[in-house]
């Protein structure tokens, strides 16, 4: 068999021979000022156990109480997701050993979560510029204290060969929230993206709740890929694997790629699937067995007797239902409606990541029409030349609001403007101030401009002749001449208006 | 004897009079105390040993700031100045809380919990902290690490338990006053065999902050005192909401001490008082049986009404509760790890153990046969496959407790019972036999099942042994006050035909005081 793991099957002959589920389980790190059960700070990057006390320490004899604000934030992740919401549940304890865990049981929710039964459309972009949405199945979204963070001291870093092993408990007691789906199947090759685009929106959400740091990297939110690959059109589930430690939206995908390759090389060569936890190493790119676990592991579940069951009256929820960030959804079809935009121009404003970017723009005072044609072209482009997101480019909405101020207020041009984006991605200042040091403002010195007028004139008799016999047409090229000898800094129009004037037509 | 046994023998409403009239200090108080546990206390080896850890130091720094309050004309309450002994599992910053247990030793907590934060903040000097069957495990104490308690009314004998320590210390006039904790019986049966008052108060009535669980859901903190009033007093003092415990009550406790004042009027009438059909015949001993018949004619007497009441489901009563406590003890326990506190043992011929090898080393070595025992069969029943046959069943059976305590109650007022079926056994008795052990709690364990409050009163000698019979008295959730009206007619009665309370015989003194020594 472990032959057999070394040797992936192509990403293609997989979804040739099999359907993928997917399953999600993400922890989300809640940014409430105090711990799960005690008063704690929660602040990352304290001292070790500088922020701990006889409840998150697990002391003998401390009890814990329940953060109400905690609370509050699972009931809005639970109703932002869709989820129906429990009138009544208990905190359960998750019983087994760990040095990290100072109770040794873990203050969890087991069979009574605060939140089930939800859902979330997730949108994928297909490669014809079209979006696909998938529709995941929340089961549950529960209440639960994070551990402490063991450090293993030696040459291998890992808890196996390490010389001796420290116990950071500030992280012990940080209320999570863990949002579990069901099974998502139908996905076949879009299965990563799926996965990848699922976690991104949830941590979108997650975002615009306010709820949590939503840091990837700091382990504010913490994704465990499950997977299991069932044979083509069967419609069964197959034994499914658990990946830890996958800290990045791009480590989401690719483990559930790789799983998938690797699923398919041992069920290919006549083996089976043993259900194991395994963790993800973001540097080769691979999973490795972890401990055996889970059904096999008995954590023996009961209800947390030092608690009382949380029991949220229903005008507090709908009190909660009313804070809640509008969803996706209709935010899109309201934007689309106030700006007047088509479905093209709509999905490729989504497509471009630019929904909010060119709601700011337009909020500054820019037009739906101006706001959209700056950022899906000029500026798509540039985010494009330099791989990076729209977002991460250095040109703020206020910046672009600006720009094209100046354009409408004919001190610029369009295509000076894009000059202006230059210097503003160069860091040169403001827009005005990048007019001004790069000496970009249109000429409006009538004098200057009748002269240049006059040159073009006299270099292009043969043009200037038809404009005389009434050809208003063939003034483009005089115009062009005209602005090529004023390098662009001339309003267009104007001159026009004197090649006509001059010519008597 | 000198003055200093003088002030032992009183109760604790008696010395809160005299220190408030100054015919005494707080220090004089105090000291009589420490001598009379140097005197009597002794050790595993002989002698009462009802303590784990005296605080001479402690004790008389509080006694000494008590009366610098009272000088000043500010004393903090009532009770300012008299000295307190507190159960081993009460977590008390600074002095060590063992829990009776080796893999606790010389573990000193770095927190108050809330009940003696408030005897603190009440000015009640700490003598010490009290033995106990090893995590309250255990009716006879005989499970402690450190060597059992004996029973001043015959040093031969249990003290109960698993609070035999403080019981013992309270009617050995080693204290005045002390706290206990009761999960089956823990207060009330170790009062009923050495002669004291012990109440488990309504679940929920006192605060758990600090008290290191058995089982969460039954544990409940008490008074362990020789008087109703007494009682009372202790009772309000240390009761009441914490917002630190989510399980305690938010809401103002009833008048204790005003229904122990007017119980001990001796007027119950218009009282209906339900005697537990369930609760008295085989297996009580005729001399339990026989001074609780006295009791309830006195209860007659002073005008109540007594009816038979019976609840069908408190013959389940045990086998539930052998399931739940161990349940929750199991998961309570697996935090004594050797990893952040107490004992650690290494295992032997491992040359690089693991942090898991620790542990198990650890807890073989740190605890006790009784608690391995309850921790094997909390283990099991949680355990997937049997969890729905014993804990789902063991709760159902919890609520047909309830539901029969809520019959009863429709009925009566109060509902009565003999609070141990036996006086208390000599050492070793039964202690191969854990069966035979736990029968003690018989009559006990309904309350803590349904969280109803109850009260042993000494109700007398029984005839065939002299030892000390109990009365229980069992009211309604949060009704506590009517087992303190109750309580403390009885006991006026009681006295009046005894001529004042019964006290055990001369302990001898001047005893071995080493420490360490196991029995
Ligand atoms: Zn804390």
């Amino acid at each position: 068999m472990s032959a057999a793991t070394t040797t992936l099957v192509p990403f293609e002959d997989v979804l040739a021979t099999y359907d993928p589920a997917l399953g999600l389980e993400v922890h989300v790190e809640l940014n409430s000022a105090t711990k799960m059960f005690c008063g704690c700070p929660t602040e990352f990057g304290a001292d070790p156990n500088t922020q701990v006390c006889p409840t998150c320490l697990g002391l003998p004899g401390a009890m814990p109480a329940v953060n109400r604000k905690a609370v509050e934030s699972a009931i809005r992740i639970g109703l932002a997701l869709n989820c129906e919401i429990a009138e009544w549940c208990r905190f359960a304890r998750k019983n087994y050993f760990y040095p990290d865990m100072p109770k040794n049981f873990q203050t969890s929710q087991y069979d009574e979560p605060i939140a089930f039964e939800g859902w979330m459309d997730v949108t994928v972009p297909t490669e014809d510029g079209e979006v696909e949405t998938y529709r995941v199945e929340i089961e549950r979204a529960h209440m639960e204290e994070d551990t402490g963070k063991s450090l293993h001291v030696g040459t291998s870093g890992r808890i196996h060969g390490a010389d001796y092993s420290l116990v950071d408990y500030n992280r012990a007691g940080i209320p999570l929230i863990e949002i579990v789906t069901k099974p998502i199947v139908g996905a076949g090759a879009r299965a990563p993206e799926v996965a990848k685009a699922y976690v991104a929106q949830l941590r979108d959400l997650i975002v615009a709740l306010g709820v949590s740091d939503a840091r990837m990297d700091q382990g504010s939110i913490r994704a465990d890929v499950n997977l299991s690959l069932a044979p083509k059109g069967s419609g069964v589930l197959g034994t499914r694997t658990e990946t830890k430690n996958v800290n990045s939206l791009r480590s989401v995908e690719r483990a559930v790629r790789h799983e998938m390759q690797r699923h398919a090389a041992i069920l290919g060569g006549g083996g089976s699937i043993l259900q194991e936890t395994r963790h993800w190493h973001e540097d080769t790119g691979v999973t490795t067995s972890g401990r055996e676990k889970s059904d096999a592991e008995d954590y023996r579940y009961f209800p947390e007797p030092d608690l009382v069951p949380v029991a949220p009256s229903r005008e507090w929820v709908e009190e909660l239902r009313g804070t809640l960030p509008e969803n996706p959804t209709q935010r899109r079809a309201r934007l689309q409606a106030e700006w007047g935009y088509s479905d093209l121009e709509m999905r490729d404003t989504v497509g471009a990541g630019a929904l909010t970017l060119v709601e700011e723009t337009i909020a500054a005072g820019t037009s739906p029409a101006a706001a959209r044609k700056w950022w899906l072209s000029e500026l798509a482009r540039r985010a494009n030349d330099a791989g990076v997101e729209l977002p991460a480019l250095g040109v703020t909405p206020t910046q672009v609001a600006a720009v094209q101020a100046l354009v409408e207020g004919g001190s610029i041009n369009d295509k000076l403007a894009r000059q202006v984006f230059d210097g503003l991605i160069a860091g040169e200042g403001t827009p005005e101030e990048v007019v001004e040091k790069r000496g970009l403002a249109i000429v409006s010195d009538e004098g200057a401009l009748s002269e240049a007028v006059d040159d073009a004139i006299a270099a292009n008799p043969d043009v200037a002749a038809k404009i005389r016999d009434g050809k208003v047409a063939a003034a483009g090229a005089l115009i062009g001449a005209v602005m090529k000898q004023m390098r662009g800094q001339a309003d267009a129009g104007r001159v026009r208006e004197l090649i006509l004037e001059k010519l008597g037509s | 004897m000198s003055a200093g046994q003088d002030w032992t023998t009183r109760t604790a409403a008696e010395l809160a009079d005299a220190l408030a009239a100054g015919e005494v200090t707080s220090v004089e108080l105090t000291q009589a105390h420490l001598d009379r546990i140097a005197a009597v206390d002794g050790s595993a080896i002989e002698g009462v040993h009802a303590f784990l850890h005296v605080d001479a130091e402690g004790a008389l720094a509080a006694a000494r700031a008590s009366d610098e309050r009272r000088a000043a004309g500010s004393p903090a309450t009532f009770l300012d100045g008299v000295p307190i002994a507190v159960k081993d599992v009460l977590t008390t910053e600074g002095m060590p809380t063992t829990c009776g247990s080796r893999i606790l030793e010389g573990w000193v907590p770095p927190y108050d919990a809330t009940v003696v934060a408030r005897l603190r903040a009440a000015g009640l000097p700490i003598l010490g902290k009290t033995n106990m069957d090893e995590f309250a495990m255990g009716s006879s104490t005989e499970h402690s690490a450190y060597g059992p308690t004996r029973n001043p009314w015959d040093l031969e004998r249990v003290p109960g338990g698993s609070g035999g320590g403080s019981a013992a210390a309270v009617a050995a006039y080693e204290a005045p006053l002390a706290l206990g904790t009761d999960t089956g019986g823990s207060i009330r049966q170790p009062g009923a065999v050495t002669g004291t008052v012990g109440v488990k108060p309504t679940y929920g009535g006192v605060s758990r902050y600090g008290l290191v669980a058995m089982a969460n859901s039954l544990d409940q903190v008490g008074p362990v005192t020789r008087t109703v009033l007494d009682a009372a007093l202790l009772h309000e003092l240390v009761g009441g909401h914490d917002p630190r415990d989510s399980t305690s009550v938010d809401q103002p406790l009833p008048d204790l001490v005003g229904a122990a004042r007017k119980g001990a009027t001796g007027d119950l009438s218009g009282l209906r008082v339900g005697v537990v059909t369930e609760l008295q015949g085989e297996g009580y001993q005729a001399g339990v049986q026989a001074r609780f018949t006295e009791s309830l004619d006195l209860l007659v007497a002073a005008g109540a009404e007594v009816v038979e009441v019976s609840c069908p489901q408190f013959v389940h009563a045990l086998a539930a509760y052998y399931v739940l406590m161990p349940s929750e003890a199991s998961s309570n326990l697996a935090k004594f790890d050797a990893m952040r506190y107490g004992l650690r043992v290494l295992p032997e011929g491992v040359p690089d153990p693991s942090a898991e090898e620790v542990m198990r080393a650890t807890r073989d070595a740190g605890f006790g046969d009784e608690v391995k025992r309850r921790i094997i069969l909390g283990t099991y029943a949680l355990s997937s496959g049997y969890y729905d046959a014993y804990y789902g069943q063991a709760q159902k059976v919890r609520t047909l407790i309830s539901r029969d305590f809520e019959a009863a109650f429709a009925q009566v007022d109060v509902l009565v019972s003999p609070t141990s079926p036996t006086t208390a056994f000599r050492l070793g008795e039964k202690l191969d036999d854990p069966l035979a052990m736990y029968l003690n709690d018989l009559a006990t364990i309904p309350a803590n099942l349904a969280g109803v409050p109850g009260i042993s009163v000494p109700a007398g000698l029984a005839e065939e042994d002299g030892l000390p019979v109990g009365f229980q008295v069992l009211a309604p959730a949060l009704a506590d006050d009517r087992l303190y009206r109750v309580g403390a007619a009885l006991e006026a009665a009681l006295h009046a035909r005894w001529g004042g309370p019964l006290t055990p015989p001369e302990l001898p003194a001047g005893l071995d005081r080493r420490e360490g020594a196991s029995a």
